[in-house]
C-alpha cells in the first residue's frame, strides 16, 4: 500500500518528469489514472485502425485497376499493422489483448465514429484516403511526441506509413475530378458525405471535451481538438479548391484577419448519435468484427495445439539424447 | 475470467541492414517462434525495414527495475576520468 502523502509525492515527481519532457517507459511509476487514460486512448486508437479496414475492404475486389487494387490492399494491410503496433503498446501498460478485444466486440469500447459511415462509391476510397487519413495524420503527428514512450514510438512508425495513404486517396480524387462529368460528380458526392464526419474526427469542441486539460498536462495530447480541427480545415480547403470541388459548407471562407478559414457549425447531435451506436453502419461493423474473431478461433486453437505438439516432440528428442 | 489459452507475446528485434545492431521494434502474439518470425515480417518489415529478425518470448526477458536504476547506474556517475575531456593537454599537441 502506498500512503496518500507518498502517492501525492510520487505524483509530483512524475509530473516533474513530464514537465521536463522526459519519456515514461512501461516499468516506470505512473499514476493509475495516467495508465488508465492511456490504455483507453491507445486501445480505442487500435480498434479504430482495425475497424477502419472494413469500409475500405469493401472496395478491394472492385478497384477499377490493378494499380488501384494493389495500393488499396497495401493500405488496408498497413491499417492492420497500425492496429497491431497499438495493441502492443497498450499491452506494455498491463492490458491483455483478449480483454481489449472483448471490450470492442461487446460494444463497450469506442472507436473512431467515422468508420460507421458506408462506402457507397469508388470515390469514397479517394475521399477516405484524402480526408480521413488526412485528419488521422493531423491527430497522430503530435502523438509522436506523446509522453509515453511505446505509444510515441508506435506513432512514429504509423506516421511514416500514413503519408502514402493520403497521397493515394488524393490521387484518386484528382483522377476523378479531371475525368468525365459523371466521375467529377462522383468525387463531389463523396466529398459531400465525408467532409463533416471528417471534421468530427477531432472530437468535441474544447469546451465540451472533459479529458483535454488532464491529457495536455500529462503531454499525452499536445494540441486541443479545436486547434487540430482548424489546422485541418486550413490545409484541406486549398486542396479541395485545387481539385475544383466544393466543400459542402456555405460558411467556409478565408478570414484575412485571422489568417484561418472560418467554417460553419458542426452537427454534434449526429456525432453523439453515431458515437452512441446509432450511426448508419455501427451494427454491421461490430458484426463483421465479431464474426471474424469467432471464425478465427479454430485457427488460433489449432496453431497453439500444433506448437505444443512440436514442443513435446522436441523435448522427447532431447531426452533421448541425454539418455 | 475464461480459461482461454492465448498465443504468447514475443518481443521483436530487427537488423535494418548489415553492419547495424538488431534493435527492439515492438511486440506481437504468435503460437511459436516460427510464426513469430513470419508475423514480424508482415508487421514490422513491410517496406524493407529489415534484413534479419530476432524473436524472443517476452517472459524470457529479465529487465532491470527503474526503482533500482540509481544504485545500478550511480557507480558510473562520478567517473569523469573515463572521458577524454578530463585530461588537459596543450593545444600544440595534435591528433589526440
Ligand atoms: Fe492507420
Ligand atoms: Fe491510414
Amino acid at each position: 500500500m502506498t500512503a496518500p502523502t507518498d502517492y501525492a509525492h510520487l505524483e509530483d515527481q512524475f509530473q516533474a518528469r513530464i514537465d521536463a519532457e522526459e519519456k515514461i517507459e512501461p516499468k516506470d511509476w505512473m499514476p493509475d489514472k495516467y495508465r488508465k487514460t492511456l490504455i483507453r486512448q491507445i486501445s480505442q486508437h487500435a480498434h479504430s485502425e482495425i475497424v477502419g479496414m472494413l469500409p475500405e475492404g469493401n472496395w478491394v475486389t472492385r478497384a477499377p485497376s490493378l494499380r488501384r487494387k494493389v495500393a488499396l490492399l497495401a493500405k488496408v494491410q498497413d491499417e492492420a499493422g497500425h492496429g497491431l503496433y497499438l495493441y502492443g503498446a497498450a499491452e506494455t501498460l498491463g492490458a491483455e489483448r483478449d480483454d481489449l478485444l472483448d471490450e470492442l466486440h461487446s460494444g463497450n469500447a469506442k472507436y473512431s465514429s467515422i468508420f460507421n459511415y458506408p462506402t457507397l462509391s469508388w470515390a469514397d476510397i479517394g475521399a477516405i484516403g484524402w480526408l480521413v487519413d488526412g485528419a488521422a495524420i493531423m491527430n497522430q503527428v503530435p502523438l509522436c511526441r506523446c509522453s509515453y514512450g511505446p505509444y510515441a514510438r508506435a506513432m512514429v512508425r504509423v506516421c511514416k506509413e500514413e503519408s502514402f495513404h493520403q497521397r493515394q486517396g488524393y490521387e484518386i480524387m484528382l483522377t476523378l475530378a479531371r475525368g468525365t462529368e459523371a466521375q467529377k460528380k462522383m468525387a463531389q458526392d463523396a466529398l459531400n458525405r465525408w467532409w463533416w464526419p471528417s471534421l468530427m474526427m477531432f472530437g468535441p469542441n474544447d469546451a465540451e471535451s472533459k479529458h483535454t486539460a488532464q491529457s495536455m498536462a500529462w503531454k499525452i495530447k499536445r494540441f486541443t481538438n479545436d486547434e487540430l480541427r482548424q489546422r485541418f480545415v486550413d490545409i484541406t480547403a486549398p486542396q479541395a479548391e485545387f481539385l475544383g470541388l466544393t466543400i459542402p459548407d456555405e460558411h467556409l471562407k478565408y478570414n484575412e484577419e485571422t489568417g484561418h478559414y472560418d467554417f460553419g457549425p458542426i452537427n454534434w447531435d449526429e456525432f453523439w448519435q453515431v458515437v452512441s451506436g446509432e450511426g448508419p453502419c455501427n451494427r454491421q461493423r461490430l458484426k463483421a468484427r465479431r464474426r471474424a474473431h469467432e471464425e478465427g478461433q479454430w485457427v488460433r486453437d489449432a496453431a497453439l495445439a500444433h506448437a505444443e505438439k512440436r514442443r513435446q516432440r522436441q523435448a522427447a528428442k532431447n531426452n533421448q539424447k541425454v539418455a | 475470467m475464461s480459461e482461454k489459452k492465448n498465443w504468447p507475446l514475443w518481443e521483436i528485434f530487427i537488423r535494418s541492414k548489415n553492419g547495424l545492431n538488431h534493435k527492439h521494434v515492438g511486440s506481437l502474439h504468435a503460437a511459436d517462434a516460427k510464426m513469430a518470425i513470419e508475423n514480424a515480417r508482415d508487421v514490422y518489415t513491410r517496406r524493407m525495414e529489415g534484413v534479419s529478425i530476432w524473436v524472443v518470448e517476452s517472459e524470457h526477458i529479465t529487465a532491470s527495475s527503474p526503482n533500482q536504476s540509481e544504485s545500478l547506474f550511480d557507480p558510473a556517475n562520478d567517473k569523469v576520468y573515463r572521458h577524454p575531456t578530463f585530461y588537459n593537454l596543450p593545444d600544440e599537441v595534435k591528433h589526440m
